[in-house]
């Protein structure tokens, strides 16, 4: 059972990540990217990562990738590129070949160092014990005590990308607001 | 033969892993959509997620699920700021591919 879901999920991420650099279309590539996120979930459960796989859903399935949407809409770029035309003549076969060499080193690393891997902290709780929160208790537990500066300073992050996204989104408003509005306006009618 | 295959181990999740990044880096570098390359991106932070989740799991340490949490929330507030960097540049430029970016004039 275990190992239908993780074939099941890992043929959804990867048909999905694949997705996301072959689509042609923005969209597509972004809703490519929702099934890869929704693999990863499934996989975060059966690791035992409940509450991380109700956020990833949450922020990236629904806020992150809601957000490309947005700017792909908002922007009007979602007209498909061609992909037939490769600009620097040798990009894709040199790419290719990074990717499998990475991957090949990877999976070499990781191989190989299979057997070190040791338990060495307390366990991850899970929800056999009676209490049915009880991931979402020890991740707590574990953020409100040993990392809750860290959190703090997550908040200030926070704060800075918001001001900073207004910041750079707004329309400057001596350089002809109108000019801006005039060309988004043709635009549009074109379209 | 089922039962040579048994219940997935962390060095098949660590394997996936590792091929959803490599997937994530030869997008970022074949694609030119600054959107795209940016999806490519949370592809690669995603395969760093999982990995991380299956190593809390496997050395019995809730620690990789913490950073994972911080990991994500980083992610949310990069996105948020390159998608706003990205909104400035196409407002001006409809059409910019990532190799008409090349000053850092919006």
């Amino acid at each position: 059972m275990q190992l239908f879901v993780f074939i099941c999920a890992a043929v959804m991420i990867l048909i999905g990540a694949v997705g996301v650099i072959v689509r042609s279309h923005p969209v597509h590539a972004a809703l490519s990217l929702i099934l890869t996120l929704f693999g990863v979930a499934v996989l975060f459960v059966a690791q035992d990562a409940h509450f991380l796989a109700a956020v990833q859903v949450i922020v990236y399935a629904g806020a992150i990738v809601v957000l490309f949407l947005f700017v792909i809409m908002l922007l009007g770029v979602d007209k498909a590129e061609s992909l037939r035309i490769d600009p620097v003549k040798v990009q894709r076969p040199l790419a290719a070949i990074v990717g499998i060499g990475l991957a090949g080193l990877l999976a070499a690393a990781i191989v190989q160092g299979r057997d070190t891997l040791a338990r060495r902290g307390t366990g991850i709780d899970t929800a056999d014990g009676g209490v049915h929160d009880s991931n979402i208790r020890q991740l707590a537990n574990d953020l409100f005590s040993n990392h809750v500066f860290a959190f703090e300073i997550t908040s200030v992050l926070l704060v800075i990308a918001v001001v900073g996204t207004v910041l750079l989104a707004r329309r400057p408003r001596h350089s002809g607001a109108s000019h801006t509005e005039a060309g988004t306006d043709t635009k549009a009618s074109v379209k | 033969m089922l039962a040579v295959v048994a219940t997935p181990t962390t060095t098949w999740y660590l394997l996936l892993a590792a091929l959803l990044f490599s997937i994530g880096v030869v997008g970022v570098l074949v694609r030119r959509n600054p959107l795209v390359m940016f999806m490519c991106i949370e592809l690669m932070l995603n395969a760093v997620n999982l990995s991380f989740v299956a190593l809390a799991k496997k050395l019995g340490d809730i620690g990789g699920q913490t950073t994972v949490f911080f990991v994500m929330v980083v992610a949310a507030a990069e996105v948020v700021v390159g998608l706003g960097i990205i909104v400035s540049i196409l407002r001006r430029r409809p059409t910019a591919t990532a190799d008409d970016i090349a000053e850092l004039k919006g």
